[in-house]
Protein backbone atom coordinates (compact mmCIF):
# COMPACT_ATOMS: atom_id res chain seq x y z
CA UNK A 1 0.00 0.00 0.00
CA UNK A 2 1.04 3.76 -1.09
CA UNK A 3 -0.17 6.64 0.61
CA UNK A 4 0.45 9.98 -0.43
CA UNK A 5 -0.54 12.85 1.78
CA UNK A 6 -0.51 16.12 0.78
CA UNK A 7 1.49 16.21 -1.94
CA UNK A 8 2.01 19.45 -3.01
CA UNK A 9 5.56 19.97 -5.27
CA UNK A 10 6.92 23.53 -6.92
CA UNK A 11 9.44 24.74 -9.62
CA UNK A 12 10.15 28.43 -8.50
CA UNK A 13 7.09 29.98 -8.62
CA UNK A 14 5.00 27.71 -9.95
CA UNK A 15 3.15 24.94 -8.99
CA UNK A 16 2.93 21.99 -10.23
CA UNK A 17 1.19 19.66 -8.22
CA UNK A 18 -1.36 21.24 -5.49
CA UNK A 19 -2.40 19.33 -2.16
CA UNK A 20 -2.82 15.24 -3.55
CA UNK A 21 -3.72 13.14 -1.44
CA UNK A 22 -4.66 9.14 -2.47
CA UNK A 23 -4.10 5.47 -1.50
CA UNK A 24 -2.42 3.01 -3.69
CA UNK A 25 -3.31 -0.72 -3.06
CA UNK A 26 -1.00 -3.98 -2.93
CA UNK A 27 -1.85 -6.41 -5.68
CA UNK A 28 -4.30 -4.07 -7.82
CA UNK A 29 -3.33 -1.63 -10.84
CA UNK A 30 -3.48 1.81 -9.99
CA UNK A 31 -3.98 4.32 -12.54
CA UNK A 32 -2.74 8.08 -12.50
CA UNK A 33 -4.44 9.23 -15.24
CA UNK A 34 -4.37 13.55 -17.05
CA UNK A 35 -3.76 15.07 -19.97
CA UNK A 36 -0.10 16.41 -20.48
CA UNK A 37 1.41 18.95 -18.15
CA UNK A 38 -1.27 17.82 -15.75
CA UNK A 39 1.53 16.84 -13.20
CA UNK A 40 1.22 12.87 -13.39
CA UNK A 41 5.51 12.67 -14.29
CA UNK A 42 5.95 14.96 -11.02
CA UNK A 43 3.76 12.90 -9.03
CA UNK A 44 5.60 9.55 -9.59
CA UNK A 45 9.00 11.31 -9.75
CA UNK A 46 8.00 12.09 -6.03
CA UNK A 47 6.56 9.38 -5.31
CA UNK A 48 10.00 7.44 -5.69
CA UNK A 49 11.81 10.08 -4.08
CA UNK A 50 13.28 11.35 -7.78
CA UNK A 51 12.12 15.14 -6.73
CA UNK A 52 11.67 16.23 -3.49
CA UNK A 53 7.97 17.32 -2.13
CA UNK A 54 7.92 20.74 -0.92
CA UNK A 55 5.23 19.36 1.76
CA UNK A 56 3.56 16.59 2.34
CA UNK A 57 4.44 12.88 3.01
CA UNK A 58 4.71 9.84 1.24
CA UNK A 59 3.95 6.43 2.92
CA UNK A 60 4.97 2.88 1.63
CA UNK A 61 3.39 0.11 3.94
CA UNK A 62 3.14 2.59 6.53
CA UNK A 63 6.95 3.84 6.54
CA UNK A 64 7.38 7.50 6.34
CA UNK A 65 9.38 7.53 2.82
CA UNK A 66 9.76 11.18 2.87
CA UNK A 67 11.42 11.87 5.94
CA UNK A 68 13.96 9.11 4.92
CA UNK A 69 17.56 10.43 4.29
CA UNK A 70 19.67 10.01 0.87
CA UNK A 71 21.41 7.06 3.09
CA UNK A 72 18.31 5.75 4.69
CA UNK A 73 16.62 6.04 1.16
CA UNK A 74 19.27 3.57 -0.26
CA UNK A 75 17.85 -0.32 1.13
CA UNK A 76 14.01 0.99 0.50
CA UNK A 77 14.87 1.86 -3.19
CA UNK A 78 15.59 -2.01 -3.79
CA UNK A 79 12.41 -2.33 -2.94
CA UNK A 80 11.34 -0.12 -5.94
CA UNK A 81 10.69 -0.96 -9.50
CA UNK A 82 10.35 1.24 -11.88
CA UNK A 83 9.74 1.55 -15.91
CA UNK A 84 10.78 4.69 -17.41
CA UNK A 85 8.76 5.97 -20.14
CA UNK A 86 11.37 4.96 -23.12
CA UNK A 87 12.76 2.13 -21.05
CA UNK A 88 15.96 3.59 -19.99
CA UNK A 89 17.73 0.68 -20.46
CA UNK A 90 21.56 1.10 -20.92
CA UNK A 91 22.99 1.42 -23.89
CA UNK A 92 26.56 -0.45 -23.34
CA UNK A 93 25.00 -3.54 -21.52
CA UNK A 94 22.73 -6.25 -23.37
CA UNK A 95 19.70 -6.97 -23.19
CA UNK A 96 20.51 -10.18 -20.62
CA UNK A 97 23.22 -7.87 -18.62
CA UNK A 98 20.42 -5.25 -18.20
CA UNK A 99 17.79 -7.52 -16.73
CA UNK A 100 21.07 -9.22 -14.49
CA UNK A 101 22.49 -5.32 -13.38
CA UNK A 102 20.35 -4.82 -10.41
CA UNK A 103 20.93 -8.26 -9.05
CA UNK A 104 24.61 -7.95 -9.66
CA UNK A 105 24.97 -4.79 -7.72
CA UNK A 106 22.69 -6.06 -4.74
CA UNK A 107 22.90 -10.00 -4.34
CA UNK A 108 25.31 -12.19 -4.04
CA UNK A 109 24.10 -14.47 -6.57
CA UNK A 110 26.64 -16.14 -9.05
CA UNK A 111 26.59 -15.42 -12.46
CA UNK A 112 24.83 -18.68 -13.04
CA UNK A 113 21.93 -17.98 -10.52
CA UNK A 114 21.67 -14.46 -12.37
CA UNK A 115 21.55 -15.47 -15.89
CA UNK A 116 18.84 -18.19 -14.92
CA UNK A 117 16.99 -15.17 -13.10
CA UNK A 118 17.40 -12.86 -16.31
CA UNK A 119 16.26 -15.52 -18.68
CA UNK A 120 13.12 -16.61 -16.39
CA UNK A 121 12.25 -12.47 -16.44
CA UNK A 122 12.48 -12.52 -19.93
CA UNK A 123 10.25 -15.58 -20.42
CA UNK A 124 7.65 -13.91 -18.44
CA UNK A 125 7.84 -11.08 -20.48
CA UNK A 126 7.21 -13.07 -23.46
CA UNK A 127 11.00 -12.79 -24.71
CA UNK A 128 13.22 -15.15 -26.24
CA UNK A 129 15.92 -15.07 -28.29
CA UNK A 130 17.26 -11.33 -27.50
CA UNK A 131 19.19 -12.09 -24.66
CA UNK A 132 22.63 -11.04 -26.14
CA UNK A 133 21.23 -8.19 -28.49
CA UNK A 134 21.59 -4.36 -27.37
CA UNK A 135 19.38 -1.78 -26.42
CA UNK A 136 20.08 -0.17 -29.77
CA UNK A 137 18.72 -2.67 -31.70
CA UNK A 138 15.39 -3.71 -29.94
CA UNK A 139 11.33 -2.29 -30.89
CA UNK A 140 10.04 0.06 -28.62
CA UNK A 141 7.85 -2.68 -27.21
CA UNK A 142 10.44 -4.94 -27.12
CA UNK A 143 12.45 -2.15 -24.67
CA UNK A 144 9.29 -1.25 -22.94
CA UNK A 145 9.27 -5.23 -22.16
CA UNK A 146 12.63 -5.70 -21.21
CA UNK A 147 12.95 -2.76 -18.74
CA UNK A 148 9.75 -4.34 -17.08
CA UNK A 149 11.85 -7.45 -16.98
CA UNK A 150 14.81 -5.35 -15.09
CA UNK A 151 12.27 -4.21 -12.84
CA UNK A 152 10.90 -7.15 -11.73
CA UNK A 153 13.97 -8.95 -11.67
CA UNK A 154 14.92 -8.15 -7.90
CA UNK A 155 11.57 -9.18 -7.18
CA UNK A 156 10.33 -5.49 -5.96
CA UNK A 157 7.15 -4.75 -4.04
CA UNK A 158 6.53 -1.64 -5.31
CA UNK A 159 6.66 -0.86 -9.50
CA UNK A 160 6.09 1.86 -10.99
CA UNK A 161 5.23 2.72 -14.71
CA UNK A 162 5.76 6.15 -16.35
CA UNK A 163 3.34 5.84 -19.67
CA UNK A 164 4.05 2.44 -20.71
CA UNK A 165 2.24 2.56 -23.80
CA UNK A 166 3.61 5.93 -24.90
CA UNK A 167 5.00 5.29 -28.80
CA UNK A 168 3.71 1.42 -29.06
CA UNK A 169 1.03 0.18 -31.78
CA UNK A 170 -2.82 -0.43 -30.30
CA UNK A 171 -1.62 -4.26 -29.59
CA UNK A 172 1.58 -3.88 -28.58
CA UNK A 173 -0.09 -1.14 -25.98
CA UNK A 174 -2.70 -4.37 -25.07
CA UNK A 175 -0.05 -6.50 -24.66
CA UNK A 176 1.91 -4.32 -21.89
CA UNK A 177 -1.34 -3.67 -20.25
CA UNK A 178 -1.76 -7.58 -19.75
CA UNK A 179 1.71 -8.24 -18.74
CA UNK A 180 1.69 -5.17 -16.41
CA UNK A 181 -1.95 -6.60 -14.86
CA UNK A 182 -0.68 -10.52 -14.62
CA UNK A 183 2.53 -9.17 -13.06
CA UNK A 184 0.88 -7.34 -10.02
CA UNK A 185 -1.43 -10.30 -9.45
CA UNK A 186 1.37 -12.73 -9.84
CA UNK A 187 3.79 -10.89 -7.86
CA UNK A 188 1.25 -8.86 -5.29
CA UNK A 189 3.23 -5.71 -6.08
CA UNK A 190 1.98 -2.45 -5.35
CA UNK A 191 1.77 -1.03 -9.22
CA UNK A 192 1.23 2.85 -10.31
CA UNK A 193 0.80 3.82 -14.02
CA UNK A 194 0.81 7.04 -15.27
CA UNK A 195 -0.85 7.01 -18.45
CA UNK A 196 -3.44 9.28 -20.75
CA UNK A 197 -3.89 5.86 -22.78
CA UNK A 198 -7.76 5.15 -22.37
CA UNK A 199 -7.84 1.83 -23.45
CA UNK A 200 -5.54 0.90 -20.43
CA UNK A 201 -7.47 3.07 -18.13
CA UNK A 202 -11.19 1.02 -19.13
CA UNK A 203 -9.02 -2.30 -19.10
CA UNK A 204 -6.76 -2.19 -16.18
CA UNK A 205 -7.12 0.67 -14.02
CA UNK A 206 -8.81 -0.63 -10.59
CA UNK A 207 -8.37 2.34 -9.30
CA UNK A 208 -7.48 5.38 -10.81
CA UNK A 209 -7.00 8.69 -10.02
CA UNK A 210 -7.49 12.05 -12.45
CA UNK A 211 -5.18 14.82 -12.34
CA UNK A 212 -6.31 18.34 -13.86
CA UNK A 213 -3.56 21.24 -13.55
CA UNK A 214 -1.63 19.93 -10.30
CA UNK A 215 -5.08 19.04 -8.61
CA UNK A 216 -6.76 15.79 -8.14
CA UNK A 217 -9.89 16.04 -9.75
CA UNK A 218 -11.78 12.84 -9.42
CA UNK A 219 -10.93 9.33 -7.80
CA UNK A 220 -12.55 5.84 -8.72
CA UNK A 221 -12.31 2.53 -10.85
CA UNK A 222 -12.92 2.12 -14.75
CA UNK A 223 -16.33 0.75 -13.71
CA UNK A 224 -17.40 4.19 -12.49
CA UNK A 225 -15.26 6.67 -14.55
CA UNK A 226 -17.54 6.84 -17.55
CA UNK A 227 -20.68 7.21 -15.73
CA UNK A 228 -18.54 10.19 -13.96
CA UNK A 229 -19.88 13.95 -13.82
CA UNK A 230 -17.24 15.64 -13.86
CA UNK A 231 -16.70 17.67 -16.80
CA UNK A 232 -13.01 18.01 -16.62
CA UNK A 233 -12.94 14.09 -16.04
CA UNK A 234 -15.29 13.56 -19.51
CA UNK A 235 -13.76 16.12 -21.42
CA UNK A 236 -10.56 14.50 -21.07
CA UNK A 237 -11.78 10.39 -21.71
CA UNK A 238 -14.40 11.69 -24.07
CA UNK A 239 -11.67 14.28 -25.84
CA UNK A 240 -12.56 12.15 -29.24
CA UNK A 241 -15.88 13.43 -31.07
CA UNK A 242 -16.46 9.77 -32.13
CA UNK A 243 -16.22 8.21 -28.82
CA UNK A 244 -18.64 10.93 -27.43
CA UNK A 245 -20.99 10.52 -30.37
CA UNK A 246 -21.01 6.59 -29.58
CA UNK A 247 -21.74 7.20 -26.02
CA UNK A 248 -24.26 9.34 -26.15
CA UNK A 249 -26.04 6.87 -28.44
CA UNK A 250 -26.09 4.16 -25.57
CA UNK B 1 26.13 34.71 -9.67
CA UNK B 2 25.78 32.02 -12.19
CA UNK B 3 29.31 30.99 -11.74
CA UNK B 4 29.03 30.82 -8.50
CA UNK B 5 26.14 28.89 -7.95
CA UNK B 6 27.89 26.39 -10.67
CA UNK B 7 31.32 26.58 -8.40
CA UNK B 8 28.93 25.40 -6.07
CA UNK B 9 27.26 22.75 -7.54
CA UNK B 10 30.41 21.65 -8.60
CA UNK B 11 31.78 21.05 -5.14
CA UNK B 12 28.56 19.06 -3.90
CA UNK B 13 29.09 16.72 -6.96
CA UNK B 14 32.66 15.76 -5.74
CA UNK B 15 30.88 15.37 -2.71
CA UNK B 16 28.79 12.73 -4.16
CA UNK B 17 31.54 10.87 -5.25
CA UNK B 18 32.82 9.79 -2.22
CA UNK B 19 30.30 7.26 -0.66
CA UNK B 20 31.28 3.82 -0.48
CA UNK B 21 30.78 1.92 -3.66
CA UNK B 22 27.95 -0.56 -3.84
CA UNK B 23 29.56 -3.31 -4.63
CA UNK B 24 33.56 -3.14 -5.35
CA UNK B 25 33.80 -5.94 -8.09
CA UNK B 26 31.56 -3.63 -10.00
CA UNK B 27 33.62 -0.81 -9.71
CA UNK B 28 36.57 -2.99 -10.76
CA UNK B 29 35.24 -4.04 -13.76
CA UNK B 30 34.24 -0.32 -14.58
CA UNK B 31 38.11 1.18 -13.75
CA UNK B 32 39.74 -1.60 -16.41
CA UNK B 33 36.81 -0.50 -19.09
CA UNK B 34 37.39 3.21 -18.46
CA UNK B 35 41.25 2.48 -18.74
CA UNK B 36 40.70 1.64 -22.21
CA UNK B 37 38.14 4.03 -23.06
CA UNK B 38 39.77 7.65 -21.25
CA UNK B 39 43.95 6.08 -21.89
CA UNK B 40 44.63 3.16 -24.21
CA UNK B 41 42.17 4.51 -27.20
CA UNK B 42 43.68 7.94 -26.55
CA UNK B 43 47.39 6.85 -27.54
CA UNK B 44 46.69 7.16 -31.69
CA UNK B 45 46.27 10.98 -31.65
CA UNK B 46 48.64 11.09 -28.80
CA UNK B 47 51.18 9.95 -30.35
CA UNK B 48 50.85 12.14 -33.45
CA UNK B 49 50.42 15.06 -31.60
CA UNK B 50 54.12 14.26 -29.88
CA UNK B 51 55.75 13.45 -32.59
CA UNK B 52 55.06 16.75 -34.63
CA UNK B 53 54.91 19.31 -31.37
CA UNK B 54 58.48 17.92 -30.79
CA UNK B 55 59.79 18.22 -34.76
CA UNK B 56 57.97 21.63 -34.49
CA UNK B 57 59.98 23.11 -31.65
CA UNK B 58 63.28 21.60 -33.11
CA UNK B 59 63.17 23.59 -35.93
CA UNK B 60 61.42 26.66 -34.40
CA UNK B 61 64.30 26.53 -31.58
CA UNK B 62 66.93 26.04 -34.09
CA UNK B 63 65.61 28.73 -36.26
CA UNK B 64 65.41 31.43 -33.31
CA UNK B 65 68.95 30.64 -32.41
CA UNK B 66 71.24 33.71 -33.14
CA UNK B 67 73.14 33.88 -30.72
CA UNK B 68 76.80 32.56 -32.30
CA UNK B 69 77.56 32.12 -28.33
CA UNK B 70 75.35 29.68 -27.80
CA UNK B 71 76.10 25.92 -28.52
CA UNK B 72 73.54 24.43 -31.33
CA UNK B 73 73.79 21.16 -28.91
CA UNK B 74 71.15 23.58 -26.88
CA UNK B 75 68.87 22.58 -29.16
CA UNK B 76 68.66 19.36 -27.62
CA UNK B 77 68.27 20.80 -23.85
CA UNK B 78 65.77 23.41 -24.85
CA UNK B 79 63.34 20.54 -26.64
CA UNK B 80 63.60 17.79 -23.61
CA UNK B 81 62.62 20.68 -21.20
CA UNK B 82 59.89 22.00 -23.44
CA UNK B 83 58.36 18.69 -23.90
CA UNK B 84 59.18 17.51 -20.46
CA UNK B 85 57.90 20.24 -18.76
CA UNK B 86 55.29 22.48 -20.50
CA UNK B 87 54.31 20.32 -23.81
CA UNK B 88 53.49 16.56 -22.95
CA UNK B 89 51.59 17.66 -19.68
CA UNK B 90 49.45 20.58 -20.73
CA UNK B 91 49.36 19.76 -24.46
CA UNK B 92 48.86 16.71 -23.85
CA UNK B 93 46.11 17.42 -21.14
CA UNK B 94 44.11 19.96 -23.62
CA UNK B 95 43.95 17.26 -26.51
CA UNK B 96 42.59 14.55 -23.85
CA UNK B 97 40.22 17.27 -22.75
CA UNK B 98 38.77 17.26 -26.51
CA UNK B 99 38.79 13.83 -27.10
CA UNK B 100 38.13 12.17 -23.82
CA UNK B 101 36.09 15.37 -22.13
CA UNK B 102 33.48 15.56 -24.68
CA UNK B 103 32.61 11.91 -24.88
CA UNK B 104 32.50 11.55 -20.82
CA UNK B 105 30.09 14.72 -20.68
CA UNK B 106 28.16 13.00 -24.53
CA UNK B 107 27.95 9.91 -22.90
CA UNK B 108 26.91 10.94 -19.17
CA UNK B 109 24.61 13.68 -20.68
CA UNK B 110 22.50 11.34 -22.89
CA UNK B 111 22.31 8.61 -20.36
CA UNK B 112 20.67 12.33 -17.78
CA UNK B 113 18.09 12.50 -20.93
CA UNK B 114 17.45 9.26 -22.02
CA UNK B 115 16.84 8.71 -17.84
CA UNK B 116 19.44 6.21 -17.83
CA UNK B 117 20.89 8.07 -14.31
CA UNK B 118 16.95 8.41 -13.15
CA UNK B 119 16.80 4.44 -13.12
CA UNK B 120 20.34 3.75 -11.17
CA UNK B 121 19.03 6.09 -8.68
CA UNK B 122 15.24 4.18 -8.74
CA UNK B 123 17.73 1.27 -7.57
CA UNK B 124 19.26 2.88 -5.48
CA UNK B 125 22.78 3.39 -6.53
CA UNK B 126 24.67 6.30 -6.41
CA UNK B 127 24.64 7.49 -9.64
CA UNK B 128 27.74 9.94 -9.51
CA UNK B 129 29.96 7.64 -8.07
CA UNK B 130 28.90 4.75 -10.45
CA UNK B 131 29.31 6.75 -13.40
CA UNK B 132 32.10 9.06 -12.47
CA UNK B 133 34.60 7.30 -10.29
CA UNK B 134 35.76 4.36 -12.58
CA UNK B 135 36.52 7.63 -14.60
CA UNK B 136 38.43 9.66 -12.49
CA UNK B 137 40.44 6.46 -10.95
CA UNK B 138 41.25 5.42 -14.57
CA UNK B 139 42.39 8.82 -15.87
CA UNK B 140 44.21 9.78 -12.85
CA UNK B 141 46.71 6.41 -13.25
CA UNK B 142 46.66 6.48 -16.72
CA UNK B 143 46.93 10.00 -17.60
CA UNK B 144 50.87 9.88 -15.99
CA UNK B 145 51.71 7.04 -18.39
CA UNK B 146 50.25 8.53 -21.64
CA UNK B 147 51.98 12.07 -20.75
CA UNK B 148 55.50 9.52 -20.44
CA UNK B 149 55.27 8.11 -23.77
CA UNK B 150 54.14 11.16 -25.08
CA UNK B 151 57.52 12.95 -23.74
CA UNK B 152 59.68 10.12 -25.01
CA UNK B 153 57.47 10.63 -28.38
CA UNK B 154 57.86 14.17 -28.29
CA UNK B 155 61.48 14.19 -27.74
CA UNK B 156 62.54 11.40 -30.91
CA UNK B 157 60.18 13.76 -32.88
CA UNK B 158 62.42 16.94 -32.55
CA UNK B 159 65.52 14.49 -32.88
CA UNK B 160 64.35 12.70 -36.32
CA UNK B 161 63.43 15.91 -37.46
CA UNK B 162 66.02 18.08 -36.61
CA UNK B 163 68.45 14.91 -38.19
CA UNK B 164 66.08 14.68 -41.64
CA UNK B 165 65.87 18.62 -42.12
CA UNK B 166 69.50 18.86 -41.49
CA UNK B 167 69.03 22.03 -39.15
CA UNK B 168 70.95 19.47 -36.19
CA UNK B 169 72.66 16.67 -36.15
CA UNK B 170 71.62 13.76 -34.88
CA UNK B 171 75.29 13.46 -32.19
CA UNK B 172 74.64 17.20 -31.18
CA UNK B 173 70.71 17.37 -30.43
CA UNK B 174 71.39 13.70 -28.77
CA UNK B 175 74.18 15.59 -26.11
CA UNK B 176 71.78 18.12 -25.79
CA UNK B 177 69.23 15.72 -24.85
CA UNK B 178 71.37 14.32 -21.89
CA UNK B 179 72.61 17.74 -20.53
CA UNK B 180 71.16 18.86 -17.69
CA UNK B 181 68.51 16.39 -16.70
CA UNK B 182 66.78 17.80 -13.78
CA UNK B 183 64.69 14.47 -12.64
CA UNK B 184 62.39 16.98 -10.70
CA UNK B 185 60.80 18.35 -14.01
CA UNK B 186 59.30 15.14 -14.13
CA UNK B 187 57.59 15.05 -11.11
CA UNK B 188 56.54 18.38 -11.86
CA UNK B 189 55.15 16.95 -14.98
CA UNK B 190 53.46 14.10 -13.16
CA UNK B 191 51.73 16.43 -10.61
CA UNK B 192 50.59 18.62 -13.60
CA UNK B 193 49.35 15.50 -15.19
CA UNK B 194 47.19 14.27 -12.46
CA UNK B 195 45.81 17.70 -11.49
CA UNK B 196 44.53 17.62 -15.33
CA UNK B 197 43.20 14.41 -15.28
CA UNK B 198 41.15 15.21 -12.16
CA UNK B 199 39.74 18.31 -13.24
CA UNK B 200 38.95 16.83 -17.03
CA UNK B 201 36.90 14.00 -15.52
CA UNK B 202 35.49 15.84 -13.02
CA UNK B 203 34.44 19.27 -14.96
CA UNK B 204 33.41 16.93 -17.81
CA UNK B 205 31.33 14.71 -15.65
CA UNK B 206 29.43 17.56 -14.28
CA UNK B 207 28.17 19.04 -17.12
CA UNK B 208 26.59 15.63 -18.49
CA UNK B 209 25.23 14.75 -15.09
CA UNK B 210 23.55 18.66 -14.89
CA UNK B 211 22.22 18.23 -18.91
CA UNK B 212 18.69 19.26 -19.21
CA UNK B 213 16.38 19.00 -22.23
CA UNK B 214 17.73 16.60 -25.76
CA UNK B 215 19.93 15.85 -28.24
CA UNK B 216 21.14 19.69 -28.53
CA UNK B 217 21.43 20.33 -24.85
CA UNK B 218 23.59 17.27 -24.50
CA UNK B 219 26.11 18.59 -27.70
CA UNK B 220 26.30 22.09 -25.36
CA UNK B 221 27.23 20.31 -22.42
CA UNK B 222 29.96 18.42 -24.25
CA UNK B 223 31.17 21.48 -25.46
CA UNK B 224 31.41 23.37 -22.44
CA UNK B 225 33.06 20.11 -21.20
CA UNK B 226 35.47 20.66 -23.66
CA UNK B 227 35.85 24.61 -22.85
CA UNK B 228 36.09 24.98 -19.18
CA UNK B 229 38.38 22.22 -18.90
CA UNK B 230 40.80 23.63 -21.20
CA UNK B 231 40.15 26.93 -19.42
CA UNK B 232 41.15 25.21 -15.79
CA UNK B 233 43.45 23.43 -17.54
CA UNK B 234 45.54 26.49 -18.27
CA UNK B 235 44.68 28.35 -15.24
CA UNK B 236 45.90 25.21 -12.39
CA UNK B 237 49.21 24.97 -15.08
CA UNK B 238 49.78 28.77 -14.40
CA UNK B 239 48.95 28.33 -10.27
CA UNK B 240 51.01 24.87 -10.33
CA UNK B 241 54.28 26.42 -12.03
CA UNK B 242 53.43 29.40 -9.51
CA UNK B 243 53.57 27.49 -6.68
CA UNK B 244 56.05 24.57 -7.33
CA UNK B 245 58.81 26.08 -9.80
CA UNK B 246 58.53 29.73 -8.55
Amino acid sequence: MIELKNISKSFGSKAILENISAGFEKGKTNLVIGGSGSGKTVLMKCMVGLLEVNSGEVFFDGRNFSSLSFKERKPFRQEIGMVFQGGALFDSLNVERNVMFPLSMFTDMTDAEKRDRANDCLKRVNLINVTKLFPSELSGGMKKRVAIARAISPTPKYLFFDEPNSGLDPQTAILIDNLIKEITEEYQTTTVINTHDMNSVLEIGDKIIFLHEGKKWWEGSNREITASNNNELKNFIFASKILRELMEKN
Amino acid sequence: MNYFFHLGRYWQFLRLLINKPEKFSIYLKLFFREMDAVGFSSLGIVAITSIFMGAVITIQTVYNLVNPLVPLWAVGVVTRDSIIIEFSPTMISLVLAGKVGSSIASEIGTMRVTEQIDALEIMGINSSGYLVLPKLFAAVLIFPFIVIISMFLGIAGGWVAGDLSGVISSAEFIRGAQDSFVPFNVTFAMIKTVTFGFLIVTISAYQGFYTTGGALEVGQSSTKAVVFSSIMILVFDYILTQLILA
